[in-house]
């Protein structure tokens, strides 16, 4: 195994003053969460970056894999540990690595070098020096530049030398658990999977509502439901999905209200009882993929409608995303394949030929009166028979 | 209670099946190839199995090579055998109600060279027999034919049919594909002349993953799968052996006093006919009648499939609220708004596009009562008015 270490480095969570131990904790729970199923690894913070010890064998490209799923990692850098801490071995071994990493030497370099034992010979000036010199002298076609450097090749002396050249892209964002929790509304489609993956990588901790309506939507569709929420899960941590029987709340609808707004006022009904089992569980939001003018019920008047039944804010992370950059996050994020089966959700199955597409919510409210009798029961009884799903 | 109308999709292991694939699984495991004892005895079970299909049919046993199932069998059927006789024509006809395990890899010989014709079927999902006889040419080398149609239980006249086309031309081969009619219908290859046959075992109560064709000895085919030889080196792979013995015994369980279980398996399906058209805006698909249900004109179709479809009703919810109630059958033609997915075998008999995406196949088993029909009904009469008034408008 060539990198026996890993060194994170993180973006904004290095800005957050006090509170930064915060951020650090979560960002290095997620980290070993993230790695479990590749290996034994120790993970510790050491001085604005983290620090990842590889305990055993471990598959390269999946641990890679597995860091670029951790919301707060800026740079991954793989690091090499030398044999030991003699100047002699690690010129040595600093060279080999760079014979077998890079064939070809045409690239400009500037060596950085840090010894926390200040009693090393070498002070850090004479290392870079000493080391620059012993790989121009090795590799005649390499060149120093030391102020816009293709490579950077950094020496750490410490109980042990590290040593690394690369910097990994990671995801970027914020640990997932450092910025609350809210609600995402899910359905078997493209748009609310991505939703709830944006808002993860600001840090915030996802719940899920779905909304089944059997026999007009089958066990398939509620399946594929928790198959994205599985998907998205290996990027947010564990998501609790709560499953609500919606179909007596749409026939009811459907038997009282204008068909043209059906779809509307079905709407405002799932923002009110997501809302509700978002408060309960301590939610500070809600989160949904609408993007406007995608649909009928996302022109403006339609978010409008449906936004003004609830008191908690509503993240809406896609609302001025165009569809194709929404299936391209969908992609790279690995739910598309899922989302794409073709099942009946239970927002398509009643919906009218011509919706109203401006819904005036005066008007609205007006034909919701005629719900009065029997909807505060039906959305208790739904909200008493909550089918949850825990997805680790 | 659970009531269970799928049996055409497939049946439930008979415990006989389960326990002889057990003694395999657990005791006589070997590899019928070794040469030692453990590999002899799985031999042994290979060998029955063989010979019970055999019998069944009322060909020899080295006319019978194990498959995956149905589908691997139609494959190596229709591939193997245009492959081996492509000097002698590149011509196959098929009909318009086939399953896609005929169909796909019909399309997979048109891309490579081969013509296929497609011949209709009247509104019973009969064959229209002179439209098949004017589409033999000089280089036709294959005829496939679905012997019953898994949606609708037509039953070809094979033997009118196979007759009228050696009298045009006698050196065509016959296949069939007979999934659903093995075990359902007392059939003779031989006698039918028909010279490959299609059969699996999970339809007749046995296990998923085995199936079995049917090659008359003078018949050449080319193998679609090579490796180590087994099958007199039409089929390579280790053989299946707990699946190959439970096919066996499922053969055995299902072929003993077939006569009397089919019999009943009717009286279930005129039953189940006469009282679903009582109720509102149903009709039945593939059975010629008038008014009254004819026992004559039932027979003329599977015993254990019935399509029905119900006028205004979205079959795929209908199924749904009858699996809330453990009623489990099948969707005709399975067809969601995202994926209008229309059923070959419905459009060919003419079903007008409404009723297209309101069918429902039941199909019944030995296992079926009475009991289990009305209940069925009764549900049925209950969904229907609140299926019919939540619609799309």
């Amino acid at each position: 195994m060539l990198y026996k270490a890993f060194l994170i480095k993180y973006a904004e969570i290095g800005l957050k003053g006090k509170n930064r131990y915060m951020f650090e904790n979560a960002l290095i729970n997620r980290t070993k969460v993230g790695l479990e199923p590749v290996g034994r690894f120790n993970v510790i913070k050491e001085q604005g970056r983290l620090f990842v010890q590889c305990l055993g064998e471990y598959d390269f490209d999946e641990a890679i894999a597995a860091l670029n799923k951790v919301f707060g990692i800026a740079y991954i850098c793989p690091v090499v540990v030398a044999n030991d801490n003699s100047w002699d071995v690690i010129t040595k071994e600093v060279g080999d690595y760079i014979d077998l990493k890079y064939p070809t030497k045409d690239f400009t370099f500037k060596v950085e070098a840090k010894r926390a034992d200040k009693r090393y010979p070498l002070n850090s000036p004479q290392m870079c020096s000493a080391m620059g010199s012993y790989l121009l002298d090795r590799f005649p076609e390499l060149k120093v530049d030391v102020h816009k450097p293709q490579k950077r090749i950094t020496i750490e002396i410490r109980t042990q030398t590290y040593f690394y050249t690369d910097s990994i892209k990671g995801p970027g964002g914020m640990p997932v658990g450092s910025n609350g929790k809210a609600m995402l509304l899910l359905s078997g489609g493209i748009d609310s999977p991505v939703a709830g993956y944006m808002i993860a990588k600001r840090g915030v901790s996802i719940s899920a509502t779905y909304f089944h309506a059997p026999p007009y939507t089958s066990e398939r569709a509620k399946q594929k439901v928790v198959d994205l929420a599985k998907k998205i899960s290996k990027y947010t941590g564990s998501i609790k999905l709560n499953v609500v029987n919606f179909t007596d709340i749409q026939l009811y609808i459907y038997d009282q209200c204008p068909h043209e707004e059906l779809t509307i006022i079905m709407r405002r009904y799932m923002m009110k009882i997501a809302e509700k089992i978002a408060i309960e569980e301590g939610c500070l939001g809600l989160i949904t993929g609408e993007s406007i003018g995608q649909v009928a019920s996302q022109t403006i008047q339609s978010l409008a409608a449906t936004n003004e039944v609830c008191s908690l804010p509503v993240f809406r992370p896609l609302i001025a995303f165009d569809k194709q950059d929404i299936i391209n996050i969908s992609d790279n994020i690995d739910t598309y394949e899922t989302s794409i089966q073709p099942f009946e959700d239970c927002c398509t199955i009643f919906v009218a030929k011509h919706p109203v597409t401006k819904p005036n919510i005066k008007a609205i409210i007006r034909s919701e009166k005629k719900l009065e009798e029997k909807i505060e029961g039906l959305v208790n009884e739904a909200l008493e028979t909550i089918e949850v799903i825990n997805i680790d | 209670m659970e009531i269970y109308l799928d049996n055409g999709a497939t049946t439930r292991v008979f415990d006989s099946v389960k326990d002889k694939m057990i003694t395999v699984l657990s005791n006589d495991y070997g590899n019928p190839s070794s040469l030692h004892n453990k590999g002899f005895y799985a031999e042994q079970y290979i060998k029955e199995a063989r010979e019970i299909i055999a019998n069944s049919l009322k060909v020899e046993a080295k006319e019978v090579i194990f498959t995956s199932g149905g589908t691997e069998a139609n494959n190596l059927a229709l591939i193997g055998v245009a492959n081996a006789n492509k000097r002698r024509g590149n011509h196959i006809i098929t009909t318009r109600i086939e399953h896609s395990s005929v169909n796909e890899p019909l399309k997979h010989l048109m891309n490579n060279g081969f013509e296929v014709d497609f011949c209709s079927v009247d509104k019973y999902g009969n064959l229209i027999i002179n439209e098949l006889i004017e589409l033999i040419r000089d280089d036709t080398v294959l005829i496939s034919i679905i012997y019953v149609n898994n949606e609708i239980g037509t039953i070809q006249d094979l033997s009118t049919i196979i007759n009228k086309i050696k009298e045009a031309k006698q050196d065509i081969i016959i296949h069939v594909d007979a999934i659903q009619a093995y075990g359902k219908i007392n059939i003779n290859p031989k006698k039918l002349g028909i010279d490959l046959l299609s059969i699996s075992a999970h339809k007749i109560n046995g296990p998923k993953g085995i199936g079995a064709l049917f090659i008359n000895n003078k018949t050449r085919i080319n193998p679609i799968i090579f490796g180590g030889g087994q099958e007199l080196n039409i089929r390579s792979g280790t053989e299946n052996v707990p699946a190959i013995a439970g096919f066996g015994q499922a053969v055995i369980e299902t072929f003993d006093n077939m006569d009397t279980k089919i019999n009943n398996i009717y009286k279930i399906k005129k039953y189940f006919i006469e009282k679903v058209l009582l109720i509102d805006g149903t009709s039945i698909n593939g059975i010629e009648f008038t008014d009254t249900i004819n026992e004559i004109e039932v027979k003329k179709t599977a015993p254990h499939i019935v399509s029905v479809s119900f006028r205004g009703v979205r079959n795929e919810v209908l199924l749904h609220s009858l699996a809330e109630k453990s009623i489990y059958v099948s969707s005709g033609s399975a067809c969601s708004s995202n994926q209008p997915q229309r059923s070959s075998t419905l459009v060919s008999i003419g079903l007008d596009n409404e009723l297209l995406s309101s069918t429902l196949r039941f199909s019944f088993s030995d296992e079926t009562l009475i009991e289990d029909i009305n209940y069925t009904l009764e549900e049925i009469k209950k969904i229907l008015p609140i299926l019919r008034r939540y619609q799309a408008k």
